[in-house]
């Protein structure tokens, strides 16, 4: 199983990354190899709709696990199809919170906020 | 002849100077480009109002005839695609109809289908047309509704035609002004007004349009937006006070022109101004 968290820098030490969309890097954690990679996030330069390439990046990528702070309705809606279930992280550390979802101590994300499209405008 | 009166933020008296102008001009057309918040309605209270809806083409997907190419994806600028468990979805709402989805896909998966993203309402008051741009909450872009105001009034030409342009200096800004004569800037009396100023000064410079700028809520003492002007060798084409009872008729969405002699004189005289200028602007051109 593949987990994805979004990252600030391509380091372990690093701290997960406050976007979605817009991160840096994504860290994939697996857990049958107990390996993690990252991937460079193509989507983070995007001019509009950011969260759905980054998701659909994860999905190409076979993740099905997603821990991340937030995330926007449009990226939860291509992860929901792609049944990839979205937790919320606790805290910065990519590490504990690797930790704690393994130990199930992690929530699913409730909140899909409906994005940030023209800046903050209705 | 079509005057775009424009400024790089809202609340500087767009409506107040193109609503007033317009009621001052009499027979005359008045069209509202802010098709994200129209206001100019509310003080022209239209009669014999008839109404068009404003539809985008956008794609739709055939899911049996998709091949998983992903043309589609990778071409959308906007990401208004993903492909998901063999199969595109789109997210209507980031689409920016440009077809190009459609053009690409080499299995005909995407067709068009039509979407309302607003609409257009004409009626009269007194002589004036008014026009209203409506853009519904949440699409991207209003554009083709501000494209459908103004080719509406292309057989016009004849009377003058007032355009309430949208605030700030972006596409939507560019869209509304194209065409137009001549562009009025408004500016506030502030530092902030002048910055405000700077976008649209540089826009309607970008667009080679003859302009001029009318200062609003002027008040004794400095107006750094007056100053700038100076400075920057741009034409002051009127003054407009900063004054209790002109706030009144405002704010009770009272047109002053029709409701104050002081207002009459006041917004005649700037319209005499801005017809002088922009003949002459069309004389010294050809």
């Amino acid at each position: 199983m593949k987990i994805a968290i979004p990252v600030d820098e391509k380091s372990l030490e690093s701290n997960v990354c406050i976007s979605f969309g817009r991160a840096p890097y994504f860290l994939i954690y697996n857990t049958n190899t107990r390996e993690s990679t990252f991937l460079d996030n193509s989507a983070a330069e995007s001019t509009g709709g950011a969260g759905i390439k980054a998701a659909q990046i994860l999905v190409d990528n076979k993740v099905s696990i997603l821990l991340t702070p937030r995330c926007g309705e449009n990226a939860a809606n291509v992860l929901k199809t792609a049944d990839v279930e979205i937790y919320k992280t606790q805290g910065d550390s990519i590490k504990k919170n690797i930790h704690d979802f393994i130990s199930g101590k992690l929530p699913l994300l409730d909140e899909i906020h409906p994005g940030f499209h023209g800046h903050g405008r209705n | 002849m079509r005057i775009a009166v424009l400024s790089g933020k809202g609340g500087t008296g767009k409506t107040l100077v193109s609503v007033n102008l317009a009621a001052a001009a009499k027979r005359c057309t008045y069209i509202d480009c802010d098709v994200e918040e129209p206001n100019g309605y509310l003080f022209f209270k239209p009669k014999d109002v008839t109404e068009e809806e404003i539809p985008v083409k956008i794609p739709k997907v055939d899911g049996t005839l998709c091949n998983g190419c992903r043309k589609c994806v990778d071409f959308c600028k906007y990401n208004a695609l993903a492909y998901i468990k063999d199969k595109p979805i789109i997210f209507e709402d980031i689409c920016h109809s440009c077809g190009g989805c459609i053009l690409l896909c080499p299995e005909k998966a995407l067709t068009e289908k039509e979407k309302v993203i607003g609409k257009v309402q004409k009626g009269t008051s007194d002589q004036v047309t008014v026009y209203t741009g409506i853009l519904n909450p949440g699409e991207p872009s209003g554009i083709p509704i501000i494209k459908k105001l103004l080719e509406e009034n292309i057989p016009e030409i004849k009377k003058t035609t007032f355009i309430d342009c949208p605030p700030g200096s972006a596409c939507i800004v560019m869209e509304s002004i194209k065409d137009a004569d001549y562009c009025i800037l408004v500016a506030e009396p502030t530092l902030f007004g002048v910055h405000n100023l700077n976008m649209v000064y540089e826009l309607v410079k970008l667009f080679n349009k003859p302009f001029g700028v009318i200062l609003n809520k002027c008040l004794d003492g400095e107006n750094p937006s007056e100053k700038f002007c100076l400075e920057k060798n741009i034409r002051i084409i009127g003054r407009i006070p900063f004054d209790n009872e002109l706030g009144k008729l405002n704010s009770k969405a009272e047109i002053a022109v029709r409701k104050s002699e002081r207002y009459r004189t006041i917004f005649s005289s700037l319209l005499e101004t801005v017809e002088k200028e922009v003949h002459h602007e069309t004389t010294s051109d050809s």
